[in-house]
């Protein structure tokens, strides 16, 4: 209930709080899916059929979504936090049981007009409530080991749900962005190392008992984890895939090979080029000049929400505002350390650029609270 | 739970600490995927724009058209002919088995082709064209073009395959083509690119192989734009390979078919040597094949006659076969002891129907023996015993030196699938190959052609041309390669006495012109065209002497192959000799009877560039020749008898 402890009469009423929208973030985020739209058509030959269209339609209702969002005032989200994170938690338990009776691996809701992953809109409210949470607890608790606990195990409830469906991808973010939250609400390092040490321990100690007695895995995992890794081992699988998807951005060059002249998406070489390989498509096409505006975009967007979580008194908002931006970060940073060979291909989608509907929706709803959250800002 | 501002301070604090760490990871991350992108686009991006191009450029060989070969008087003898198949686009086709059901009823299609067409269209992508038939008609393309709409994904394309218009007749002096395969690759050591192509056709034997290189020319190629799953989506450019040359033989195609035809039924083989230029106007072995089954893929019923074949089609006896020359050989005894001065032309041998050598004896052919003989009598006669007494007298090693000189146990240099070497043997071969001394019963035996001496068809051509015209003929088969003469083959003089010579032509004359001449039945009457030659018989079996004794048995109550092979090296016209022959007809009896008539037919059909009027035979041969001539007519080939088209 901390918004009581500020004076709330000089935040903007009605419409006037579209004057005070973080505005440098809506252009950022419209000058990014415009960039999206292009690549899309150009990966389709041409065409706005069939990816341009749906896709520019979804973006025009996640803004809408997104200024609906910004609206509201942001204690009425920080007090549906809880419910959002629930309901969500549900939805994760229900599409896992209802794929299993459905027997394939539909991991997504029937909205009707578009399919919702309840896996992306977990990335959302565990932010949320995880801001919530810390928002409701004392500052000297936050480093008492049951308190730690207690969001740990909210964060690894939907990350454990999401890994059984397998998304690794998810799982990463999810993982990833609430211990961001932890360790911006003031977790205390020990905390973090201990993990971090425990993790790095545990990984060679995988590594090193390989070919011993004590060895903790079976040959055949240590060899999926081999190929995961290092895709080059199975070439005519993932390794073929990865390979191209090199080749595509590094014969880009400085200004890349022309709209519409990648021979690599256009002939086809490029997997996924319209998903999670887009980014390929618009290196090789837009080269390397192409490549680093967009990152400046997402670094730019990343950038401003920061500003505004630092410029913002209110601990919820301030966390909120800055497990989005950590959330839409890991997004793109996956995304193109996959592309380029950094790290292996887990399929985590090129934010906004991407074709796809429940990211972009999730993350234009994240960006509404976030645009909640400066409008509502204490002054 | 109203918190004191200290503590918002602080914990507003705490979050803008941290997050500037995070945001620090955060630029840093960035900065990592920025270093990478400049790693990959800028650094790298030549490499990785090499790979790019490698993936979707393909370079297609464009295989040449083969080049032609001809006869001398610009007839094709191995010719490229359109040969139009019809292939299927599967995703082109939609309902494959309605189309091609439809297909079958247009065109006959063997089902077995069809079969596999299918499995292929199955295993190949959906674009790719499949061959369904190959070899159709031009009657059959027409149909199928004129029913196109209703044949989806059909198409009729042509593509060139290689035609022998005179089939057997030149089967084993042009050869035949095949497709490559594992075993030619692994003997080349640099295998032209060509080769590679699934199919490519290149010479398998005879001119066709050993003229590869002027035949095949150079591959052109074809650069495409392919997409991942191989489809092509534009030609980028297209550079033409050199045809290859094309090859002009000294074969008279017209001559060939005559002598093919001639020697038919018998297991025999004929050489015809230019005397002006060494040229090969015919080099006939029988029987032959048709090469042009070769090329379609012989099937395995026909491959199996030809092998089990007792006559060998598929052996060119005029260069691959080795025989005893028998008393073909005699010549070359004959001007080794003369050379050598060991024997005056008018000295007179003694043949008292055989000789003894070391408690061995050695009979003449003729049983009661020939009496005195000289040097000419021996030869018109071929006396046996004339010819053990110099050949004693002169010893191996300069018979084997002269029968060199006159081209026997030599190697002649000629495009031809395994040209033979013959065999001249010396007293050193003897001690090399079978570790033993040559002893004198050995050249008694080599000095009639019988023994250890082995000679081809063509060796014995080449050695008939050397005497005829006293100078080193060799052998020539290729007169033009893309229009550029080859050197003629009129050699050098042999460096042998004119005199002697000219003795062993007259002798030779009288062989086929004089009354007591072994080829007299096969004299040519006509002044101007009259032959000169020499018959052999050689033997192939051992006459035991309770045989002789008994009475040799005659060559016709032998089982074939116990025969003697039949001989005979000639000249024509014997005056003024253009034309040098040899035939020889295995187990086909004697070579008076057996060689020499097909010589003097030969012969006369050369010089007469076609068949010879009657009056040149004698009177009493002439219904039976008009007969053979009708015959052999109505076998020859249309296209031989010849325009030019040079």
């Amino acid at each position: 209930m901390s918004y009581l402890e500020h004076n709330t009469k000089y935040v903007p009423t009605g419409l006037r709080k579209v004057l005070h929208l973080n505005w440098p973030i809506v252009m950022l985020l419209i000058a990014v899916a415009s960039a999206g739209f292009l690549m899309l058509y150009s990966v389709a030959g041409g065409s706005t059929t069939p990816w341009v269209e749906p896709q520019f339609k979804r973006f025009m209702l996640g803004m809408a979504l997104m200024l609906a969002v910004a609206m509201v005032p942001i204690w009425f989200w920080r007090n549906m936090a809880f419910l959002a994170y629930g309901g969500s938690l549900l939805l994760l338990l229900g599409v896992e049981f209802f794929g299993e009776v459905r027997m394939g691996a539909q991991r997504w809701i029937d909205l009707g007009f578009m399919r919702l992953q309840p896996s992306e809109l977990t990335k959302i409210t565990l932010v949320m409530f995880l801001a919530a949470y810390y928002d409701w607890l004392p500052n000297n608790k936050t480093s008492h080991p049951v308190w730690v606990v207690l969001p740990v195990l909210f964060i690894l409830a939907p990350t454990m749900l999401v890994l059984n469906q397998p998304d690794l991808g998810t799982a990463l973010l999810l993982l990833l962005g609430g211990a961001t939250v932890m360790f911006l609400a003031g977790v205390h390092w020990a905390y973090f190392g201990t993990v971090a040490a425990l993790g790095i321990g545990s990984v060679l100690a995988v590594f090193q008992s390989r070919g011993t007695s004590w060895q903790l895995l079976k040959d055949y995992q240590y060899r999926r984890i081999d190929t995961f890794i290092d895709p080059a081992n199975d070439p005519l699988g993932a390794g073929y895939h990865i390979t191209q998807a090199k080749i595509a951005l590094g014969s880009g060059g400085w200004t890349g090979r022309g709209f519409m002249q990648g021979t690599q998406s256009r002939l086809n070489f490029l997997p996924e080029k319209h998903t999670d390989f887009i980014f390929t498509t618009l290196a090789e096409e837009f080269g390397f000049v192409g490549a680093i505006t967009l990152l400046t975009l997402y670094l730019l967007i990343v950038a401003f929400c920061i500003i505004s979580a630092l410029s913002n008194r209110d601990r919820f908002a301030s966390l909120l505002t800055l497990g989005v931006a950590m959330t839409f970060f890991l997004f793109f940073a996956v995304n193109m350390a996959m592309v380029t060979g950094l790290a292996p291909v887990v399929g985590v989608p090129l934010p906004l650029v991407s074709y796809g509907g429940s990211a972009m929706l999730v993350l234009l709803v994240g960006f509404g609270l976030v645009q909640s959250a400066h409008v509502h800002r204490p002054r | 739970m109203r918190r004191q501002p200290k503590e918002i301070i602080e914990s507003s604090n705490m979050i803008s600490r941290r997050a500037l760490i995070v945001g620090g990871a955060q630029l840093g991350v960035m900065g990592l995927l920025g270093w990478r992108l400049q790693s990959m686009q800028v650094e790298q991006a030549d490499e990785f724009r090499l790979l790019a191009e490698e993936n979707r450029i393909n370079i297609r060989l464009l295989p040449p058209a083969r080049g032609l070969i001809f006869d001398r008087n610009g007839f094709p003898i191995a010719a490229n002919e359109q040969n139009y198949r019809v292939v299927m686009v599967r995703e082109d086709a939609g309902d494959v088995g309605a189309v091609l059901a439809k297909l079958t009823e247009i065109v006959d299609i063997d089902p077995d082709d069809l079969a596999r067409a299918m499995q292929e269209m199955q295993r190949r992508s959906p674009f790719v064209p499949v061959t369904i038939a190959d070899r159709l008609s031009w009657e059959d393309v027409a149909e199928i073009n004129l029913n196109t709409p209703a044949l989806p994904g059909i198409q009729a394309e042509v593509g060139l395959s290689r035609v022998y218009p005179l089939g057997a007749d030149l089967a084993h002096v042009v050869g035949y083509v095949g497709p490559v395969s594992d075993y030619d690759l692994s003997r080349i050591e640099d295998p032209d690119p060509l080769l590679q192509i699934p199919k490519f056709q290149i010479g398998k034997s005879g001119a066709e192989n050993k003229l590869e290189a002027s035949l095949r020319g150079s591959a052109g190629t074809r650069r495409i734009e392919v997409n991942a799953a191989g489809r092509i989506m534009r030609e980028l450019d297209r550079q033409e390979g050199d045809p290859g040359k094309d090859v002009q033989l000294t074969i008279d195609s017209r001559l060939q078919s005559y002598v093919q035809a001639r020697l038919e039924g018998q297991s025999a083989g004929a050489v015809v040597i230019d005397l002006e230029n060494g040229d090969l106007r015919a080099v006939a072995s029988a029987p032959a094949f048709d090469p042009n089954l070769f090329v379609r893929g012989i099937s395995t019923t026909d491959w199996n006659g030809l092998n089990a074949d007792k006559y060998r089609p598929l052996a060119a006896k005029a260069v691959q076969g080795t025989y005893p020359p028998g008393s073909t050989f005699k010549m070359v005894t004959l001007l080794a002891a003369v050379e050598a001065g060991l024997v005056a032309p008018d000295e007179t041998v003694y043949c008292p129907g055989f000789t003894d050598v070391f408690n061995i004896r050695f009979h003449c052919w003729k049983r009661g023996g020939h009496g005195n003989i000289n040097l000419h009598e021996s030869l018109k006669q071929s006396c046996d015993c004339y010819y053990y007494e110099i050949a004693q007298r002169v010893g191996i090693d300069k018979m084997a030196e002269m029968a060199r000189r006159l081209g026997l146990g030599v190697r002649h240099d000629l495009p031809l699938s395994a040209v033979a070497q013959g065999l001249a043997p010396d007293k050193q071969w003897k001690a090399e190959v079978h570790g033993e001394d040559w002893r004198i019963g050995d050249t008694v035996n080599a000095s009639i052609g019988q023994g250890y001496v082995l000679a081809s068809p063509l060796q014995l051509a080449v050695m008939c041309a050397r005497l005829a015209t006293g100078r080193e003929v060799t052998p020539r088969l290729v007169r033009l390669v893309d229009g550029v003469e080859q050197p003629s083959g009129l050699g050098e003089s042999l460096g042998i006495n004119e005199n002697t010579l000219r003795r062993v032509r007259a002798s030779m004359n009288d062989v086929c012109n004089h009354r007591r001449g072994t080829a007299y039945g096969s004299r040519v009457v006509d002044e101007a065209h009259k032959i000169a030659g020499k018959t052999g018989t050689s033997q192939v079996r051992r006459i035991t002497p309770e045989e002789r004794a008994a009475g040799v048995t005659r060559n016709e109550d032998l089982p074939w192959e116990r025969r003697d092979h039949a001989l005979f090296v000639g000249y024509a016209p014997f005056d003024n000799p253009r034309y040098a022959v040899s035939v020889v007809v295995e187990h086909g009896g004697g070579g008076s009877r057996a060689a020499a008539p097909i010589a003097r037919d030969i012969l006369l059909q050369a010089q007469f560039g076609g068949p010879p009027p009657l009056e040149a035979y004698p009177t009493g041969l002439r219904d039976e020749i008009a007969a053979q001539q009708r015959r052999i007519a109505a076998r020859i080939p249309a296209g031989a008898t010849g325009q030019s088209r040079a």
